[in-house]
């Protein structure tokens, strides 16, 4: 009996595991280039892609993300002379599989009561999810420091070290932006931060704004986007990637896509309540509760993933000195004041 | 190698940026040597796109030169067509009729537009501000379609004639120029509104690339660079040629020098070039766009009528007179044709259409046949979209010029780079070498 129950607690963790990485993480991944080129378009009085099509049938261009992918796929696996063979090739795997990991820490819904018993819709339910998270972020840049240096290019070596001076600037933003809100929540659980905002009614942003701000920021920099695309900077340096092509360049370019779903999915469960729609008690509606759930958190995610793009579509590029001074003299000093006038609040009140 | 202050020895490195480069268009190639990111040193070079135009200008006639200019500066090819045609026009010592000389500014001054345009749109790209490109991209396509409409080419255009104009405006122009004005000026505010005061925009162009003044004229710099650094030269208020003297318009400078006051100058001029097509489209006569050649008659026909008591014809027509079989031999008159006969071709419907018009353009055209200015030679320049486009000729007296020099005005700031570059970071390479607005096409020749 007990190994039953566990075969199937272990069958639906795959399965939830499954559905982050690929399910949200692949397919939003794909959707985020649609969108992208379609929110450009409309931004830019363009029509944007609408041209591929299977069997005549184009819905607005939504296809191209898959002619994308078979592109990439068909594309010549091209290794420089000069470049490390090995590092070359382990480079954007270890980058896209560090923000893949994030995926499956994300609370994507709560614990809902279905068919007997308690179903836990959070793929991997981690005690310590929140600086899991940051970490993997934080590793993905080795994946960035390899690339640059394997390429052997002054231009990849220039990326390389600006990605990892970047990183390293936002990376203590990022955390210390969020040193406030984890104190008040009293929890490093993403699902235990939900439930408090879900049992005092009030979602994180309201209480922390300043942090939602400087998250944000930080966030916008970490997953490597325009304004911050400073590691790519596609008409300075070219960037870190400059050596890659084929799929080894489109898992580099998912990763931006990944960091980005990741970062948005820790705003929108730490600040935006997470899976909770107000006035609705998710948890106690069974199946119909968790769909819900699922959706709301998704719905929320994508919002900020559009407010991102209209940043990076708005917005032009950061000088690398400008924006090491914009994180270490800014931000982090406005995220520590936040953090220990929090901390005075918090330990006034009690 | 290289040593710091304490002494230590820091190790530089090169990276060769270009051709193939996104920032550097494909034509020109900057050596640069680093520290980190720090410029040391610069090594702009160029010459990637020479096609020898002058010298490929001493093999054509005087006319057909013109669509060679096309491809000086290839996103306002109006303006260089308009240089070159005035450059010709005052060593031969004529003067194109003043309806032709307002169709001529027109035509610059939209060209002018587009070349702000690209320049402020693509620095703007290359910053990462891609819907600013678009959005001035878009612009530039409505007034291209402008310039087609008036020429019959987006880019190649070929409008100037010595002695004229390919043709006169189109019936609508003005109205399609109005409407054309105001998607311009909406495009350039939306861009203004989305960079002008933009933190990220400003702190990248504000205190980068900076030259003096002092410098900037030592360099020879000319246009929206020389009045960034507070200097109010512009050849068609210093020099005034065709009917700019007539037109009321402001040179706008800046004051430090930098790229953001080379930007602000840009964005200033697109709207005084704007004012400038309004104006002209306001006051221009009616009348010939081109000089025409007087109908030559045969003298015996001539001879003829004034028999038959018709002697109006005697002041109407110049006389030909047939001396050889070859027609008018270069013998007997060899420098007056220029004063006696237009220069100018007639319109294509004429060359197409009639005998006379045929034979007409034949004359002009064929070797040693056409045009012939006397040995002179002249120096003459108009405001390009970068500064001073001038043309040095040179005519030993044949159908064609014996030598053609043209003064680029984007040499000039590139022969500057290392100046405003060195010091500085990579990135700043980008909105410096936009400011320059470097158009190999002019550069290289």
């Amino acid at each position: 009996m007990t190994f039953a129950i566990s075969m199937n607690d272990a069958l639906f963790t795959t399965a939830k595991v499954l559905f982050a990485v690929v399910g949200v993480g692949l397919n939003i991944a794909g959707f985020l280039g649609w969108v992208e080129r379609k929110q450009s378009a409309v931004m830019q009085d363009r029509i944007g892609a609408n041209r591929a099509s299977i069997f005549g049938i184009k819905i607005l261009g939504l296809f191209h993300p898959i002619a994308d992918a078979i592109k990439m796929l068909t594309k010549e696996d091209f290794v420089p002379k000069g470049a490390h063979k090995t590092l070359h090739g382990l480079a954007p795997v270890l980058s896209l599989g560090c923000a893949m990991f994030c995926l499956a820490a994300l609370p994507y819904g709560g614990v809902i009561q279905f068919a007997g018993r308690s179903w836990d819709l959070q793929p991997i339910a981690l005690p310590m999810g929140v600086p899991f998270v940051l970490a993997a972020l934080a590793f993905g840049v080795h994946g960035i420091v390899m690339a640059g240096y394997a390429s052997g290019s002054n231009y990849g070596l220039l990326g390389a070290l600006r990605g990892a001076s970047q990183m390293i600037a936002y990376e203590v933003c990022l955390a210390s932006s969020l040193a406030g809100l984890l104190f008040i929540y009293g929890t490093l659980d993403f699902s235990e931060a939900v439930r408090w905002q879900a049992l005092h009614g009030v979602w994180g942003i309201v209480v922390q704004p300043l942090a939602f701000i400087l998250f944000l920021t930080a966030g916008a920099a970490v997953t490597k986007r325009a304004p911050f695309d400073l590691p790519e900077g596609e008409s300075e340096i070219v960037g870190y990637h400059v050596e890659y092509s084929g799929m080894k360049f489109g898992m580099f370019l998912m990763t931006d896509f990944f960091e980005s779903i990741v970062i948005c999915g820790v705003i929108t469960a730490l600040f935006l309540g997470g899976w909770t729609i107000p006035g609705l008690d998710l948890p106690s509606m069974g199946l119909l509760g968790g769909a819900l759930m699922v959706a709301s958190f998704i719905g929320k995610m994508m919002f900020l993933l559009f407010l991102l793009m209209q940043l990076r579509w708005t917005l032009p590029r950061f000088r690398f000195d400008q924006l090491l001074d914009l994180g270490w003299k800014n931000l982090l000093p406005l995220a520590l004041l936040n953090f220990l006038a929090t901390a005075w609040v918090v330990y006034l009140w009690r | 190698m290289m040593s710091d202050t304490s002494g230590r020895s820091q190790k530089t490195y090169m990276l060769n940026m270009g051709p193939a480069h996104p920032a550097m268009h494909g034509v020109v190639r900057l050596v640069l040597e680093l520290q980190g990111e720090k410029i040391i040193d610069v090594d702009a070079e160029i010459g990637y796109l020479h096609r020898a135009f002058e010298k490929h200008a001493e093999n054509e006639t005087w006319n057909n030169v013109v669509p060679w200019t096309d491809r000086l500066n290839y996103v306002s090819p109006l303006i260089n067509n308009v240089g070159y045609a005035m450059a010709v026009e005052r060593l031969a010592g004529i003067e194109v009729p003043e309806r032709g000389q307002y169709i001529r500014v027109i035509a610059s001054e939209i060209s002018r537009v587009t070349d702000h345009l690209t320049c402020v749109g693509a620095s703007a790209m290359e910053l990462g501000a891609f819907t600013v490109f678009l959005y001035m991209i878009k612009a530039r396509e409505y007034l291209y379609q402008l310039v087609d409409n008036l020429t019959g080419a987006r880019v190649t255009t070929s409008f100037t004639r010595v002695g004229g104009v390919k043709g006169d405006l189109p019936a609508d122009f003005a109205e399609k120029f109005r409407a054309i004005a105001k998607e311009v000026r909406t495009a350039v505010a939306e861009s203004g509104q989305l960079l002008t005061r933009n933190r990220i925009f400003m702190d990248r162009m504000e205190g980068t690339g900076i030259l003096s003044s002092a410098d900037a004229i030592a360099y020879g710099i000319t246009g929206p660079f020389l009045r960034s650094t507070g200097v109010s030269y512009d050849v068609r208020r210093s020099h005034p040629y065709a009917v700019y003297g007539k037109l009321d318009f402001e040179i706008p400078v800046g004051s430090t020098g930098d790229n953001y006051d080379r930007y602000l100058c840009r964005m200033a001029e697109i709207e005084q070039s704007l004012r400038l097509v309004e104006q002209c489209l306001e006051q221009i006569p009616e009348g010939k766009h081109s000089l025409e050649p007087k109908e030559i008659k045969h003298a015996y026909e001539i001879q003829d009528a004034g028999k038959f008591g018709d002697t109006a014809l005697l002041a109407k027509y110049a006389a030909k007179v047939d001396q050889t079989l070859e027609g008018m031999s270069k013998d007997d008159q060899p420098n007056t044709r220029v004063l006696d006969r237009t220069i100018t071709l007639p319109s294509k419907e004429s060359t197409y259409s009639n005998i006379e018009g045929l034979m007409n353009h034949f004359e002009l055209v064929m070797w040693s046949w056409g045009v012939k200015i006397p040995p002179s030679q002249t120096y003459f320049a108009v405001e390009g979209g970068n500064g001073e486009l001038g043309f040095h000729l040179v005519s030993d007296g044949g159908d064609g010029p014996y030598r053609v020099r043209c003064r680029p005005p984007c040499l000039f700031p590139m022969a500057a780079l290392k100046k405003l570059l060195v010091g500085g970071q990579i990135a700043d390479v980008i909105p410096t070498f936009g400011s320059v607005n470097m158009i190999a096409g002019e550069l290289d020749r």
